[in-house]
């Protein structure tokens, strides 16, 4: 284990920060998941923080002038470069501390966060190089697997199957003909000290994930699986089920990569079928029984790739 | 005062960057710029400069490191040339519309394709209208103290833009000229400590970069627009206090033999020199030829302009640029929408010379002269012509 989490106790329902540093009165969509990721990560941060946002729904929302919800500093650039601009609040930071610019032992974290499009697609290039440069950073990927921002259209992250407006099941289409790209494991495969997957539906592991993020020195990546009522065709009040779901049928596994070894946090030894997760949501409704086969397939391989991992390594 | 040393141009202008006490430097690399950046990351290296060097992995991550860098409160610094420019281009609309001073060396160079490393416009012709102070230097000494000026105006708080200093790539930037750096006393003296009112702070948060909804959108550009056009008051003033200082003397317009000139040419960046030696040559042959060099492109100088050009009955302006189907190259464009409300204004005839490295000699310079004389006489059949062109 890593010397900087050794006396990170963990949050629980009674130690709960009680700094909310997003406000109320934002913009996001009934039942948004994503923004309740978001509001949960930076509780877990708390106010001593500068928080990068790449162009999405989460910085849409947050921000129309003269409204913020951002109660600790924040900077949007745009779409591509929430690593790249993270990089730059960090190294400043620290030249800043060395040249007695800014006080020497304030902590401060700088968090970026950004959708699965801003971080799977456009955003991988920008992300690729300060994970390697080493920056001591936490990355949040608000994954809602699409782009919701613009009208749900497919990103790299979108499931095998689901229906987008770019990816419209048709005569010669089953929807999304690609499987979500692995970017946890892009990112652990950077070498570097933290990676974590998270959902909402457990809130107190996400926010400790996060806070253990925010606690390595170097750089870290925590991908939050976000639930996208208005891009997924799902009830607002089924959010949390889905999320819950996601793990639970094993489609999302929760785990860690602490220095290179995957820890799974969550093991879901009598997973339920894919089925009751799938059929939730309208932009799987066209699925014949044997798409959905073919992906409750896919999920078990993987998972037993994920045991593998965390058995071996 | 420093030493007068032969130095590469590129070498200079990163130990004026190193006396400016920059705080972060984000860099990619790209030919010609990489001698700058090169010894830049051998001064942090060797503990010469006290500074961060992040080693992006693209230009377009250099500018956006470079907009955190300075949205945090530190001195900020990069440089590029031509596609890597190219590539930054949808973040230098951001960095002056966000008031967040970075400084940049561009080191001049053709844009792609045919590919060619080369000195000419096109690469910062194609940035004209991203909002950034612009500079074009003529010679070594020059590209030195446009750095401390960029410094110096861009993070004045009653500027806040980001800067760019041009200087031709190769033919300036590999150009080894003899180089006065000052003392870091004086340049101290010049260059207060970069102090923004606003940055990122827990300990007084701010929101950077919101939403701009139509009814405040074009409220917001505005009052950008006004603040550019008032940098120029600070822009002047502040080559009035480097004179104090350094002694060397800057306008936004630069003449040359103009007093009674009939025919001007009109150059940026350090063609300029050779221009003047044929200007000397045609005086010699009793032709009244001047030479009219813009130093401050953005924002465009137009009242040191308009009385620089007084007088002339023709105006030859050499871009380094084209601009395919336009009436004219970048330059002239402007410069003939400069004049048009002038009362008694020059002509104005458009040349295109110098692209992808072409030399452009005193010959070169001597014809357009002369072709600009002979346009007097005869109106041109074409709105720009090319310089140069083998048949």
């Amino acid at each position: 284990m890593l010397k900087e989490l050794a006396k990170f106790k963990g949050f629980s329902a009674k130690n709960l920060p009680k700094e909310e540093p997003f406000a109320p009165g934002h913009r996001a969509c009934q039942g948004c998941g994503e923004v309740l990721a978001l509001r949960l990560a930076l509780k877990a941060l708390g106010m001593n923080v500068i928080a990068v946002s790449a162009t999405g729904c989460m910085e849409i929302i947050s921000s129309p002038f003269p409204y913020t919800s951002w109660r600790v500093p924040w900077i949007h650039i745009a779409f591509e470069n929430a690593a790249a601009v993270a990089s730059g609040v960090e190294a400043a930071l620290k030249a800043l501390k060395r040249k007695g610019r800014f006080p020497k032992n304030r902590r401060v974290d700088v968090v970026a966060f950004a959708g699965d499009g801003g971080t799977a697609d456009i955003g991988l290039q920008a992300l690729s190089g300060a994970l390697e440069r080493g920056h001591d950073f936490v990355y949040i990927c608000l994954d809602n697997e699409a782009y919701m921002n613009t009208g749900v259209q497919r990103s790299g992250c979108t499931p095998y199957g689901a229906m987008t407006t770019t990816s419209p099941p048709g005569e010669k289409s089953i929807g999304q003909m690609t499987w979500k790209k692995n970017v946890p494991a892009i990112a652990a495969a950077h070498g570097i000290p933290y990676v974590a997957t998270a959902t909402p539906a457990f809130f107190l592991d996400l926010m400790n994930k996060v806070k253990k993020a925010a606690l390595v020195n170097g750089p870290a990546y925590v991908h939050i699986y976000s639930p996208c009522p208005t891009g997924w065709g799902s009830k607002g009040e089924d959010s949390i089920r889905l999320a819950r779901l996601a793990v639970e049928t094993r489609i999302f596994p929760l785990y860690e990569v602490i220095e290179g070894k995957y820890y799974i946090t969550r093991k879901v030894t009598k997973p339920k079928p894919v089925e009751e997760y799938l059929k939730l949501q309208r932009r799987f409704r066209h699925l014949t029984e044997e798409h959905i086969r073919e992906i409750q397939q896919r999920v078990d391989a993987e998972y037993e790739r994920l045991l593998r991992l965390a058995e071996c390594l | 005062m420093g030493k007068r040393i032969a130095k590469e141009v590129s070498i200079a202008v990163a130990e004026a960057v190193k006396q400016c006490r920059v705080d972060v430097i984000a860099a990619y690399p790209i030919t010609p710029q990489t001698h700058i950046v090169e010894h830049l990351s051998e001064l942090v290296a060797n503990g010469e400069l006290d500074a961060e060097y992040i080693t992006v992995e693209s230009e377009h991550s250099a500018i956006s490191a470079c907009l955190g860098s300075v949205a945090t409160g530190a001195r900020t610094f990069t440089s590029t040339s031509a596609q890597g420019l190219a590539l930054m281009h949808e973040i230098l609309f951001i960095t002056s519309a966000l008031r967040l001073p970075v400084v940049m060396v561009v080191a001049n160079r053709a844009l792609s394709a045919p590919i060619s490393i080369w000195n000419d416009h096109a690469d910062i012709m194609a940035q004209r209208d991203v909002g950034w102070i612009q500079t074009f230097a003529e010679n070594g000494q020059e590209a030195v103290d446009l750095v401390y000026h960029a410094f110096r105006v861009a993070e004045d708080r009653r500027v806040m833009f980001p800067a760019i200093v041009n200087i031709d790539g190769f033919t300036l930037s590999h150009m080894i000229e003899p180089i006065e750096l000052p003392d870091q006393e004086q340049v101290d003296q010049y260059l207060p400590p970069f102090k923004p009112r606003y940055k990122l702070d827990p300990r007084k948060p701010i929101s950077i970069g919101p939403v701009g909804i139509p009814e405040i959108y074009t409220e917001a550009k505005k009052a950008q627009d006004e603040a550019f056009k008032n940098a120029y008051r600070v822009i002047i003033k502040a080559w009035d206090e480097f004179e104090k200082i350094f002694g060397r003397r800057y306008r936004p317009v630069e003449t040359y033999r103009m007093e009674d000139a009939e025919v001007a040419l009109l150059i940026m960046g350090s063609l300029a020199e050779t221009a003047m030696t044929a200007v000397d040559r045609m005086r010699e042959a009793g032709k009244k030829v001047g030479l009219v060099r813009i130093r401050l492109w953005r924002p465009f100088p137009l009242r040191d302009f308009v009385r620089a050009v007084k007088g002339v009955k023709m105006l030859a302006v050499v871009d380094r640029a084209l601009s395919p189907g336009a009436t004219g190259g970048p330059v002239a464009v402007e410069v003939r929408s400069a004049l048009y409300q002038v009362p008694g204004r020059p002509r104005v005839v458009s040349f295109i010379a110098g692209l992808g490295g072409r030399d452009v000699t005193v010959e070169d310079f001597e014809e357009m002269a002369d072709k600009a004389y002979f346009y007097l006489k005869k109106k041109p059949k074409e709105s720009y012509e090319m310089i140069g062109v083998k048949e």
